[in-house]
């Protein structure tokens, strides 16, 4: 592993205390980011992707709470730095972007107040220079008729104006990392496109490396440079964006591109049978396995651990283990021309 | 004869009305006209506010339409008593889309199921209780938990329930508001497929309402797209995926996100002063119509 990833999560375990005992929502999680790059986040609700990015903010609200591992950034692993050290890097170094554009932003502050509060709690411009560096960013997320616009409330701009507002919030002090938590799936999908360009385009502007949160492989396809596919909790797949959508190499994330509409118009589509399981309540060994079509022995054992697949590929699956590598996979079979 | 026809649907409603002022009319259905032929799976898509759900709901008078007419086996909907609307709904039924809060959550599944046999008097305890059963096993659940309640199910069995309701009271038109797009990914598909099977099975006519273009494409015979408050455009889903014609089909069918990184993407970006919005539909090829 290169060490010089801009970000490094490694065996991160976030628990969620119930009367039952603590739940994991997010499973002994370990991936990275580099410099410049996109991974895109992939799961279902419930996965785990939405708490994996508060517990890098450090925005994991009692009964939740990170329960070990390591979350390095710059070299320095943020769970050991103070609160004001922590309030230092959240909104100026690591930024977040929320699904919801509609309750993100604070209805009874005008948009240029909200994004100059950034730049003043880190002290990035004076009073007097805030108000010109928010029309500069609502600018820059092409906002059209910035200087009147600075003024507006919340309530006066679309969904997808809204979203370009809190991408200027986002950008508002550089900062070099920004995680986009599902920052399209509010919108339609004309307004999905202009949103994931401008993300696209502000990337490159500003020099950032993104984390992109969502459950749309078509958005994960279009927008990232590497892929983490979690399951319950856990990442189950990593790898390049191209080599994920050629050759997914866990069941799971084969099942969920074979699963999408395509092929003969009315055909029947191949369906993931069964649903997801609950944290509370997870089965033994692979989370994936009583929905696995190529479930084997040691399947109900263990959790798998990573393995290689292909190049630069990983998957948590027995069937990649180099003891059982004369097995077919079942699901494999089946993806060619599911992949479309 | 189709077996849905609505013509000049217009539903306003009325926005910012006070005590002593009247508000602004605005056109949520503004003139829309389409038939639906028996058996056939009919998509209305378009994006949030387009007016594609006020129109589901104006034909089965969820919702009192401002002007138009809704024909449904020739008879006109809108001049129904309510004593005869009553009546025609058992064959018009709608699924919606939030399957958590379109299911009373103090009943239980049976209860819920049960319900609209009750409602329109429909067979004594046994003969109810012996049809919920096959219902159950009709949308692929265990009547084993028939006396659960919907806390108990997942997303995906919860729209089971809901589409059990539907077809309780053995309707020919369902309409779907955007059945799918709350459940788990993963799930959807499953749900997909009993939506199709269920149609052949039934021979059911469905109007399907969705945002997901891609299953749309899938599953629809022909599609009408929606922009602010109108068709503009309408057609064999094939023929209108392969060459839309209006600006604002471009503008959608090039914003679907392509699930394979190698496709080569050309994004339409619509200037919405370019759309002529006095334009009516004329027939640009066979049975495909478009606003121009």
């Amino acid at each position: 592993m290169p060490d010089n990833a801009l970000l490094r999560v490694e065996g991160l375990t976030t628990v969620f205390d119930t009367a039952a005992g603590p739940v994991p929502a997010v499973n002994d999680v370990t991936f990275e980011i580099q410099a410049g790059e996109t991974l895109g986040l992939v799961g279902e609700s419930g996965s785990g992707k939405s708490v994996t990015a508060l517990s890098i903010m450090r925005l994991v609200q009692p009964p939740g709470r990170i329960a070990t591992g390591r979350i390095v950034f710059k070299g320095r692993d943020l769970l050991t730095l103070d609160e004001p050290a922590m309030c230092a890097i959240r909104g100026a170094e690591i930024s977040l972007i929320f699904q919801e554009p509609m309750t993100a932003l604070n209805p009874v502050f005008r948009v240029g107040d909200q994004i100059a509060e950034a730049l003043l709690v880190h002290g990035r411009a004076t009073r007097g220079g805030a108000r010109a560096k928010a029309i500069e960013l609502l600018r820059a997320v092409r906002i059209p008729d910035p200087e009147v616009r600075v003024k507006d409330y919340p309530h006066q701009l679309s969904g997808g104006m809204r979203q370009r507002v809190l991408i200027a919030i986002a950008l508002a002090c550089q900062p070099s990392l920004v995680i986009a938590d599902e920052p399209t799936t509010a919108l339609d999908v004309t307004i999905q496109a202009q949103i994931l360009d401008l993300l696209r385009e502000m990337k490159a502007a500003f020099h950032l490396s993104l984390l992109l949160i969502t459950h749309d492989l078509g958005v994960i396809a279009e927008t990232a440079d590497r892929v983490a596919v979690m399951y319950a909790g856990r990442v189950v797949e990593t790898g390049p964006v191209r080599e994920i959508f050629r050759q997914p190499a866990h069941p799971y994330t084969r099942g969920l591109l074979a699963s999408m509409p395509g092929g003969a118009p009315g055909r029947r589509l191949r369906a993931i049978e069964g649903s997801v399981p609950l944290l509370s309540a997870l089965p033994a060994g692979c989370a994936f396995n009583p929905r696995c079509p190529d479930r084997f022995e040691p399947c109900t054992t263990a959790p798998p651990p990573d393995y290689s697949a292909g190049i630069s590929q990983t998957a948590k699956c027995y069937l990649h283990d180099p003891h059982f590598a004369t097995r077919t996979p079942h699901s494999a079979l089946r993806t060619p021309d599911a992949a479309r | 004869m189709p077996l849905v026809e609505v013509s000049h649907l217009v539903k306003h409603f009325t926005r910012g009305g006070g005590l002593l002022r009247t508000g602004a009319r605005v056109a949520a259905v503004d003139d829309v006209s389409f038939s639906i032929e028996a058996g056939e799976t009919f998509g209305l898509v378009g994006e949030s506010g387009s007016g594609k759900t006020t129109t589901g709901r104006c034909m089965l008078r969820l919702v009192e339409p401002s002007s138009g007419d809704v024909r449904f086996r020739g008879e006109n909907v809108l001049g129904f008593s309510s004593r005869r609307l009553r009546e025609a709904r058992r064959d018009m039924q709608i699924v919606f889309q939030d399957p958590y809060s379109s299911l009373n959550p103090r009943m239980r599944a049976r209860q819920l199921v049960e319900e609209p046999l009750i409602i329109h008097k429909l067979g004594a305890r046994p003969a109810r209780r012996e049809r919920v059963a096959d219902l159950f096993r009709l949308v692929g659940l265990d009547p084993a938990h028939l006396e659960r309640y919907p806390h108990q199910f997942s997303g995906g069995q919860r729209q089971r329930i809901g589409l059990a309701r539907a077809l309780a009271l053995n309707p020919s038109f369902v309409i779907l508001d955007e059945p799918v797009s709350a459940l788990d990914v993963s799930v959807q598909a499953q749900v997909v497929n009993l939506l199709m099977d269920l149609q052949r099975q039934l021979n059911l006519t469905y109007l399907f309402i969705a945002h997901d273009l891609r299953l749309v494409e899938h599953i629809c015979d022909r599609v009408a797209v929606m922009y602010l408050g109108k068709i503009v455009e309408m057609g064999p889903t094939a023929a209108l995926f392969a060459s839309p014609r209006h600006a604002y089909t471009k503008a959608l069918l090039s914003a679907i996100p392509i699930p394979d990184p190698e496709a080569e993407r050309r994004r339409i970006v619509l200037d919405p002063a370019a759309v002529n919005r006095n334009a009516t539909l004329k027939e640009v090829a066979s049975g495909h119509w478009a606003a121009l």
